[in-house]
């Protein structure tokens, strides 16, 4: 294809690497038509690592593939270092590269197979290979594995092998969807030292999308997506900077955690309410003095300044945008009071799972007392779907024993289960179905018949503002609203037992408030709460949790408690992120020191 | 080296490679007609052997038995006596025979007198195409019993007419010698879109698809790349099954051997180009999965001609198995096993195959578009 | 329990039927294999090509021409004047059969030595060679006859009176469309229930459902009727348009047909929900499906008998639910059955049905990884 004569462009559009002009893209789902990015405009600089900061949803992956040149937009323009992507998409690809979620690798081709691959497809002179390829592999730390399968790595080095495929022939703008989704926390971190290592010495531009709001902090700017629409760009300090002196601790005696923080979500004047370790973090409405946060239910409210974080501004944009619309779980009916068996409502010992010679779950032990919010935390791949799996009866364990509410489910009659709600990952529902024919289902597949059945679908209906939708199917409906209906069919029966397989993956940050809270009111009535999560934030909503990493349990305790453990002289406050890398370091260096 | 060659060997070695660590596209291409060849190689055939047929004789005589006897040694019926035509119709309705003869209580004094008695044969016709091979049977062995009747009487033989049959290409109406070569279009119709419907459904499902299309490469390239190997696996399983076909159930191969691997290659490529085309319509594995299942196993065995003879359909049908590979490749394979290189049948289904071939790969290479949407 | 199951059913159906290409899938290729296979298979022949190679040009060798023109199965192509055609237009399948009519044809005839008559037939496919030498026969033994008769000639000493019970005319038609109605109401169960655990699996909603208080047999009953009802559902679409459009005789009783349509179905589900409970990915679930479906239309006797087939082979078709429903369905059509005669193929399905279903069920829990 020969190269389009070269059109005298202005420098400024030339030496940017993305600029994208009222940028609209639709699709159609079922028989809506969804807007998936509506006329976003912006630029980027070159050299600076560029963050795409928004929940499942916003449109991040939508802007990834049309400046990729794999969508076409339906209105607007997208120029990649002055180049059209629209009239020339090959131009534009010869200057960038792009790594898709998942990574795009091959996972029946060896680490090396792969990069020969994307050599071949990059164009790379068979010359220059083996420079590249020790580059990369030193880089990403992979040059003991070239030999394996791409199938076989764990979840951060085939982070690291997609990245490395990329990059075969450096690119002038590098495009990132999701890298750090799913993977550890110690990954992770190598990843972004990777990205800033690219950025510092190659001059490489770098868009990268990300989920995890804490991310934004390192980049060097962001680009704030919600719904299709570009709610914020700048700089992350910018974000912070406007929240300087709205965001504080609170802490109230004589009040449960959960208490005060259900109280000052509803309360006049306040943005923003999530625990965080024993207090509870505040956002105030611009304007507002602590002082002026008064409730007859608090007898002495305590405020500490707390720094800004890039979440505060995400809520308070997010707020500001729509009218303040409190989730208000009022109505959550309580588990009736059970006759107590026992005070442990999920106990586990010497727990073993094996697939072949693969240990998944490996020796561990723990126990959950009734009425508790009770987390594993750990990548994926570290053993906690599994476990949950084996205590809801699905899995036989290879050994060891389990106990929820006194039943092994895998051997016990039927009605046991009666007693506990699942919630699957991903929020797995008849998509075919609409919301009230799943409500239905799921009503008699508990046993529920007659005035209760309609009772308790009226409820859910009602409880959880599906009415609107209940003639929906449920695969159109928006990520936040099928986790809404998961909760209500996992509620459906009135369990004593919750299990929750990372209820909150995906879903913007005001929905995971609004299902917190909802799952704090279920404990508050003694539910007895097990959730699984990769956010390491969401370990400060349980009362206590295990960490896991490659099936063991690193430690068991309350967030604080782990947090504590960690802290350090150069990490006075760390944050759960930092204590969950310094277990995963403690016990690698305790392996190593085993092995010799 | 220059790039799109570079990009092409990249992409080949790729999923030559893929191709090897996945038992599953083996077992499609080598083990999948292998077994169904010899399966039905086996189990399908059309020639009536062991007929159970019923005999009734109502009053035994010498001329009775010179007519029963022929079919007590024949290879083509099993005898069953029954006493009365009553139960011997009785054992029809059950099925434990598939027709009997009855030679009524006058039927030797009626000879004698000359008046002509009639034998009966009863069939049952519900399975029409097997009745009317015993009946084709059975009257070829009235037509031998009259005329030696004619002989040992010393009368002139009452036939006025004498039919001398002549089976060309199949002398021995052996049914495996034609339904052999037609499975094997049948089950290369099979291998061939599986194979293919599956992989480009694959790399969407697994996101590789995206990482390939950002580079440079252009479709033609992914495409070509796809096609070269699963193409050689294809021929390999053709290998077998000819061999399978000549060797094991010693069916004649008359034939060019280059003109048979031109034909496979050309029906080949039709069989891949359909399901290159499925794959990259579906997008996904299931729907690509059960598009191949409809659009390709029932058609090529009823409408290729493999089993049912094109020309007695109505002609609406037969202008619908013009858009079925299968029957032109029937057609040649039947031709090439049992006829020889025979280039007035051939040209023109060879032509017919070039022509979907192309059809099927064009339509690939334009509905496969470097980008998503 | 009958409200769970009922859940379960109610549940099947909207997502098979609120999908609208499951739904085209369930309604469209059925009628259309129908329509198109039922005009298709049949052994039937019909407008058979041939060409003449008259070398006798008298009256009474036109005459015999004559005859072959005018039946529906011939249909005359060529006129052939030289031998060297014959090779040529059989080698090209323009014509299936020549018909050569020796130079001593007249003569012969006329002074009583039996006249030859060659009757050339592409062999290429030996059933319609056979067929087609068949139909030939008739035609050429009843001229002969007719000839003799009208000379007063005494003719042969013995008639042959051929009789075919249940289907008198030999109409082949009679005997594959009720084959397809096994065929298809096969397929489309196999299609429903074969998909439907390994797409759950996948969805993660199977985990869903085991976590509930159902039991495995509510599941499995709530699994295997939506395949049952649609399968005979669409068997009875099938019967109806087997009988009002193709005009097959529908003799048997319903009650019979349907008890075999049931424990077909139940069998065949039975196996489909076996196949998808091995499946761990609905790509897997597929290939079995395919795998058994190939094999068992084969080898079920609806286009070749099963009688020929090598021991082991026929050995083999005892495992294949179609083999009896194939017989059920036939003689329901076209004979009067009595469940008497028809117990040993119920027998044989309801056992298949019974343990395919309670091996599903075993590996519904099984299965969970």
């Amino acid at each position: 294809m020969a190269l389009k004569s070269a059109v005298a462009r202005p420098v400024e559009t030339a030496a940017r690497p993305l600029i994208l002009n009222s940028v609209t893209r639709r699709f159609r789902v079922g028989k809506r038509i969804v807007t998936a990015l509506d006329s976003v405009s912006a630029e980027t600089t070159h050299g600076l690592v560029t963050g795409l900061i928004g929940p499942d949803g916003a449109g991040k992956t939508t802007l990834m593939r049309l400046v990729a040149g794999l969508l076409r937009a339906d209105e607007g323009t997208i120029q990649v270092f002055g180049a059209d992507v629209g009239s020339n998409p090959l131009a534009v690809q010869g200057m960038l590269s792009y790594m898709p979620q998942r990574f795009g690798l091959y996972e029946d081709l060896t680490v090396q197979e792969n990069l020969d691959l994307y050599a071949d497809l990059q164009g790379v002179p068979p010359a220059d290979r083996s420079a590249r390829y020790t580059e990369l592999l030193h880089m990403t730390g992979l040059k003991r594995f070239t030999a394996r399968m791409a199938g076989r790595l764990s979840g951060g080095m085939k982070q690291k092998l997609g990245l490395a495929c990329t990059l075969i022939r450096p690119p002038k703008l590098l495009l990132l969807d999701e890298p750090t989704v799913g993977v550890d926390p110690v990954s992770r971190r190598e990843l972004w030292q990777l990205v800033d290592h690219l950025v510092r010495h190659s001059g490489m531009s770098v868009l990268l999308s990300t989920a995890y709001l804490d991310e934004a902090e390192r980049c060097d700017a962001v680009l704030l997506l919600h719904e299709g629409l570009l709610i914020g760009a700048g700089q992350p300090s910018e974000f912070t900077r406007a929240m300087t002196g709205r965001s504080f601790l609170a802490h109230a005696a004589n009040v449960s955690k959960r208490s005060l923080q259900a109280a000052l979500v509803a309360t006049q004047g306040v943005t923003d309410a999530l625990i965080q370790g024993e207090a509870v973090r505040v956002v105030l409405e611009p304007g507002r003095a602590p002082s002026t946060i008064w409730s007859e239910r608090f007898d002495h409210l305590d405020f500490v300044p707390a720094t800004p974080r890039f979440e505060d501004r995400f809520v308070d944009l997010l707020r500001s945008g729509a009218p303040s619309q409190t989730p208000a779980p009022q109505t959550l009916s309580a588990a009736p009071s059970m006759a107590a068996r026992s005070d442990s409502a999920i106990e586990v010992v010497h727990l073993t799972k094996r697939f072949g010679t693969f240990t998944a779950v490996d020796n561990i032990t723990f126990t959950v007392q009734k009425g508790e919010i009770f987390g594993l935390l750990g990548a994926n791949g570290a053993g906690k779907s599994t476990t949950f799996r084996m205590l809801c009866g699905l899995l036989p364990a290879t050994s060891g024993r389990l106990r929820v509410d006194a039943y092994d489910l895998r051997h016990a009659a039927a009605t046991a289960r009666g007693r506990l709600g699942y919630m699957a990952q991903k929020f797995s529902l008849y998509g075919d179905l609409s919301v009230i024919q799943n409500l239905r289902f799921f009503a008699a597949a508990y046993g529920l018949r007659g005035v209760r059945r309609n009772e308790r679908i009226a409820w859910a209906l009602n409880e959880f503002e599906l009415f609107s939708l209940a003639d929906a199917t449920s695969r159109d409906l928006p990520l936040g609203f099928k986790q809404r209906m998961a909760l209500a069919c996992a509620l459906m029966h009135e369990p004593d037992v919750l299990f929750l397989d990372e209820p909150t993956s995906g879903v913007d940050p005001l929905a995971r408030r609004e299902f917190w809270l909802r799952i704090n009111a279920l404990a508050e009535r003694g539910v007895t709460v097990l959730v699984t999560t990769h956010f390491m934030d969401e370990a400060e909503y349980c009362d206590r949790l295990v960490v896991m990493a490659q099936g063991r349990i690193l430690a068991t305790g309350t967030s604080e408690d782990l947090k504590r453990a960690s802290r350090t002289a150069d990490l006075p406050d760390p944050t759960m992120e930092d204590a969950f890398i310094a277990l995963i370091e403690a016990d690698a260096a305790k392996q190593t020191g085993q092995e010799t | 080296m220059n790039a799109p060659l570079m990009r092409l060997r990249g992409l080949i070695r790729k999923e030559s490679l893929q191709i090897l660590r996945d038992p599953s596209s083996i077992a499609i291409a080598f083990i999948l007609p292998a077994v169904l060849l010899l399966l039905f190689g086996y189990g399908v055939s059309l020639d009536a052997r062991h007929v159970s047929l019923g005999l009734v004789v109502d009053e035994p005589s010498s001329t009775a038995a010179s007519f029963i006897s022929q079919f007590r040694h024949s290879p083509y019926f099993t005898p069953h006596d029954f006493a009365t035509e009553r139960s011997a119709e009785h054992a029809l309705a059950g099925g434990q025979i598939d027709g009997f003869i009855w030679l009524q209580g006058d039927f030797s004094r009626m000879l004698d007198a000359g008046r002509k008695p009639a034998i009966g044969l009863f069939v049952n016709g519900v399975d029409a195409n097997n009745a009317r091979l015993i009946e084709n049977y059975v009257q070829q062995s009235w037509v031998r019993w009259v005329a030696q009747q004619a002989a040992s009487t010393g009368i002139a033989d009452p036939q006025p007419i004498d039919i001398e049959p002549r089976i060309w290409f199949n002398p021995a109406v052996s049914s495996r010698d034609y339904l052999v070569p037609g499975l094997i279009a049948v089950i290369m119709t099979l291998t061939g879109a599986l194979l293919t419907a599956l992989v480009i459904a694959r790399e969407w499902e697994r996101g590789t698809m995206e990482a390939l299309m950002v580079t440079k490469v252009s479709m033609l390239e992914i495409l070509a790349a796809k096609i070269v190997p699963y193409f050689l696996l294809g021929m390999g399983g053709m290998v077998v099954s000819v061999l399978i076909a000549v060797f094991l159930f010693g069916v004649p191969l008359l034939g060019s051997l280059v003109v048979l691997g031109l034909a496979s290659s050309l029906f080949m490529l039709a069989s891949l180009g359909m399901g290159l085309l499925i794959s990259t319509i579906a997008k996904n594995q299931f729907v690509a999965g059960q598009i191949a299942i409809i659009t390709t196993f029932l058609p090529a065995f009823i409408l290729s001609g493999f089993i049912f003879d094109i020309s007695s359909m109505p002609a609406i049908v037969q202008w619908i198995t013009h858009i079925v590979a299968a029957r032109y490749f029937v057609a040649i394979l039947q031709t090439l096993f049992l006829a020889g290189t025979v280039w007035s049948v051939l040209l023109p289904n060879l032509l017919a195959l070039l022509a979907m071939a192309i059809v099927f790969l064009g339509a690939a290479r334009l509905t496969a578009r470097k980008r998503l949407d | 329990m009958l409200g769970r199951v009922l859940a379960l059913v109610v549940k099947e159906f909207l997502a098979i039927l609120r999908d609208g290409k499951s739904r085209a899938v369930l309604i469209g290729p059925p009628l259309i294999q129908l329509v198109v296979f039922g005009y298709a298979a049949s052994f039937d022949l019909n407008h058979v090509p041939f060409a003449v190679y008259n070398q006798d040009p008298s009256g009474y060798s036109r005459d015999l021409v004559a005859d072959f023109a005018g039946s529906p199965a011939f249909k005359q192509v060529a006129v052939l004047h030289s031998p060297a055609r014959i090779r040529d237009l059989i080698d090209s399948r323009r014509v299936e059969m020549v018909l050569d009519i020796d130079p001593r044809f007249s003569r012969d005839l006329l002074t009583n030595v039996p006249a030859p008559v060659q009757v050339i037939v592409d062999g290429r496919n030996s059933n319609t060679a056979l067929l087609i030498l068949g139909y030939a026969n008739d035609i050429i033994t009843s001229a002969g006859e007719n000839w003799a008769t009208s000379r007063g000639k005494s003719g042969p000493p013995a008639q042959l009176d051929p009789r075919a019970l249940f289907n008198p005319n030999l109409d082949s038609h009679w005997f594959i469309i009720p084959g397809i109605v096994a065929l298809l109401t096969q397929v489309i169960t196999l299609l429903v229930v074969g998909l439907s655990v390994a797409r759950e699996r996948e969805a993660g909603t199977f985990d869903q459902v085991l976590v509930t208080p159902l039991r495995p047999l509510d599941i499995l009953i709530g699994k295997s009727l939506p395949g049952l009802i649609i399968g005979l559902v669409e068997a009875t679409v099938i019967i109806v348009a087997a009988h009002f459009w193709f005009s097959v005789p529908l003799l048997g009783g319903l009650a019979q047909l349907y008890s075999g349509l049931i424990l077909f179905t139940a069998a065949v589900a039975g196996i489909g929900l076996m196949i998808s409970s091995l499946a761990a990915t609905q790509q897997q679930a597929l290939l079995g499906a395919f795998l058994f479906m190939v094999p068992s239309i084969i080898l079920s006797g609806f286009a070749t008998p099963i009688a020929n087939m090598p021991v082991v082979v026929q050995d083999l078709t005892l495992l294949n639910p179609m083999r009896y429903a194939l017989v059920v369905i036939r003689s329901c059509f076209l004979e009067h059955p009595t469940f008497s005669v028809l117990m040993p193929q119920y027998a044989a399905m309801a056992s298949l049905a019974l343990v395919s279903l309670a091996t599903a069920g075993w590996l519904f829990r099984k299965r969970a990884v």
